[in-house]
């Protein structure tokens, strides 16, 4: 009897260990599936334009000729200005958060960043279109033009309409803000007391204390919090389609309205069919391989600060 | 085990009654053009209401509604771009138009009253081409003498996503002017020279209404619901017209059906002096060889209907134009021919 009820279990844990491997594997396949999928699809497209697709920026659907480089270039132009103000903005958020403010206060303020990371990306991008465009071509793009005087930059030039690479990137940097500063302060949260407060001993200041201690106990998960709105940065759909003006086209000033990868599927697929089709999985086969590579360099570089830092505290 | 019995005599209750609904009730599935789909949806809602008859109309675009109707994933497809007789035949697909609508230039100048300011085709066309760069420039200004325009550099808008409107606004340009035709030429997307995209008619007209000094196209209704600033355009006739039903109705009474195979028809720079230069015709595609008796049956009553004054009335107010009685009884002539189920027509 004893013995019956002991297999009884060790088939139940069976049952249960393949259950859960089953599910784990699913994961891999469903990842497999689309990179599979997508090469198959888009097999036409890169037998058609090759390598050059990925450099030319021609996008001409009427002669059937495609180039991914303005998609590309929007996509990394945009991330980049995002991730410029969001990152700091939320290294300094989520510092006051943690190191400075009445417990109150930053319970109050940690509460509202967890609402704004809540807010789906189409709010950001009808807030976007009806109240951050009009202030853009209003107020942001002469003051940048005009009173900074900075007209004789390449990257000021032409009518600012309010649409365009800039816009868009500064609204990326709101979405992409309460990710990062909610991560980073629970970073710093982690930090343990007894090892800021042996260095305030010491008689650190609090940027010391931040740049000494803090910020290299946790620099692993800074990092992470980085990659995390950079990922979240370089897929954004919604938000990005109503304002960047949604035209192929690669310009040096960031006032001209460009496109991104996500935003050139959003817009064409309804009516896509053949090489165009084809041309557009291409497109998404790309956007999901950058994807793996910032994976891949975040790891890789998480690994590195591991082996740089680890030893130290 | 009393609740489990409990839960699946309901379950089995739910699972009978969405079967017993299904058995009643005739459901169709369309899906295509978003161009005339104000229109369709007030159509299907009001047919339901008088017949019971469910017609699911999916505006997901034409190019998808062509693609899902090659997949037969629905009952019928719409499309603005109507398909080549032999593009037809090798599919069994016949199409017939439905509804006709005007697109229309609309603007943004500061100090322009609405609807004053005229344009002649080669103007448009440059304008969209980018030859010409601000509203006071001589050939703009030569063409509206009453008008004060302001040294204002233009912004073009145009659809970032790819459309039907997009579509019959391009064949307008490329019938009129020879660089439009061999530089970005006619498609449901092309290779705007100038200018910044907005998402659908709404999002185009957004754009315009925000930034000053703009221009865009969008379909009329759209134009006429939000109250936007349209431009008068020189019709083939050399007259200006101002779009509205009235000019719509002309250009499409104008055409000539009869020597249009498969319907084929194309609305832009038609004859007549009040006629509206850029129409846009809207179809529906429907196999030859139909498998349900019942389903087709209700599907070509329901096309039907869509004929009938009530139907147009619908048309009319949502601003769109019905498509003329003659062409309606050549529409009617053709489905007796074309539309059967084995071997036998579905129409009366």
């Amino acid at each position: 009897m004893k013995q019956k009820k002991k297999q009884d279990k060790s088939a139940a844990d069976r049952i249960f260990y393949i259950t859960t491997m089953f599910c784990a594997f699913l994961v891999l396949v469903i990842m497999c599936g689309f990179f599979v999928q997508l090469f198959i699809h888009s097999f036409p497209a890169i037998k058609k334009f090759g390598f050059t697709f990925l450099v030319s920026g021609e996008w001409d659907p009427v002669r059937n000729i495609y180039g991914a480089a303005s998609a590309i270039y929007g996509t990394a132009i945009t991330t980049i200005i995002a991730m410029a103000i969001a990152v700091p903005l939320s290294f300094l958020i989520a510092l006051f958060l943690v190191e400075m403010a009445h417990p109150v206060l930053s319970r109050i303020i940690g509460q509202a960043i967890e609402l704004l990371a809540a807010i789906p990306s189409i709010i950001y991008g009808m807030w976007g279109l009806f109240v951050f465009v009009p202030f853009m071509q209003n107020y942001v793009g002469p003051f940048l033009a005009d009173t900074l005087k900075l007209k004789w930059l390449p990257l000021f030039q032409g009518p600012c309409t309010g649409f365009g690479l800039l816009t868009a990137g500064i609204v990326l940097a709101f979405m992409v803000l309460p990710f990062i500063s909610a991560v980073m302060r629970d970073v710093f949260k982690m930090v343990p007391p007894v090892l800021k407060e042996s260095a305030y001993g010491c008689g650190a200041t609090t940027w010391e204390v931040t740049f000494d201690v803090t910020m290299k106990y946790g620099m692993q998960g800074l990092l992470g919090a980085v990659f995390l709105g950079l990922g979240r940065a370089v897929g954004e759909t919604m938000a990005v389609l109503f304002i960047i003006g949604n035209t192929p086209r690669i310009s040096a000033s960031l006032f001209e309205s460009g496109t991104t990868i996500s935003a050139t599927l959003a817009n064409n697929f309804a009516e896509s069919s053949g090489v165009f089709q084809s041309v557009l999985l291409e497109l998404g086969l790309v956007l999901l391989a950058i994807t793996f590579l910032i994976q891949i360099a975040a790891q890789f570089w998480l690994n590195m600060v591991r082996r740089k830092f680890g030893g130290n505290i | 085990m009393k609740r489990k019995i409990f839960l699946l005599s309901g379950l089995a209750s739910i699972l009978t009654a969405a079967v017993a609904t299904n058995g009643a009730e005739t459901t169709i599935n369309g899906a295509g053009a978003t161009f005339p789909a104000p229109v369709y949806s007030s159509w299907t809602y009001r047919y339901k209401e008088k017949t019971g008859t469910r017609i699911n109309y999916q505006a997901v675009g034409s190019g998808a509604g062509i693609a899902q109707i090659k997949a037969k994933t629905v009952d019928f497809g719409a499309s603005d771009e109507p398909l080549k007789k032999e593009e037809l035949d090798k599919y069994g697909m016949t199409q017939f138009p439905m509804l006709m609508g005007g697109v229309v230039p609309v603007v943004n100048i500061p100090g322009v009253a609405s609807g004053k300011l005229q344009l002649t085709p080669k103007v448009l066309a440059d304008i969209f081409l980018g030859k010409i760069k601000k509203w006071d420039d001589a050939a703009i200004t030569s063409i509206n003498s009453g008008l004060k325009l302001p040294s204002m550099p233009i912004t073009v808008v145009y659809r970032s996503d790819g459309s039907g409107t997009t579509w019959i606004f391009t064949n307008y340009l490329s019938k009129i002017s020879e660089d439009w035709a061999k530089g970005p030429g006619n498609g449901k997307s092309v290779k705007w020279p100038v200018g910044v995209g907005g998402q659908k008619n709404p999002g185009v007209a957004n754009n315009v209404q925000k930034i000053s000094g703009s221009i865009g196209y969008v379909e009329y209704t759209y134009a006429f619901e939000g109250k936007l600033s349209c431009a008068a355009l020189q019709n083939k006739a050399g007259k200006f017209v101002a779009p509205g039903i009235e000019s719509f109705i002309s250009a499409g009474a104008n055409a000539d059906w009869k020597n249009a195979p498969g319907f084929y028809m194309v609305l832009t720079d038609q004859p007549g002096e009040k006629s509206w230069p850029i129409l846009g015709v809207t179809y529906i595609l429907v196999y030859k060889e139909q498998k349900d008796t019942v389903k087709s049956r209700e599907m070509m009553k329901y096309f039907n209907w869509c004929y009938t004054d009530e139907g147009s009335k619908t048309a009319s107010t949502l601003n769109y134009v019905p498509i003329p009685e003659n062409v309606v009884k050549m529409i009617k002539d053709s489905w007796k021919n074309n539309v059967k189920c084995d071997g036998k027509s579905v129409t009366e």
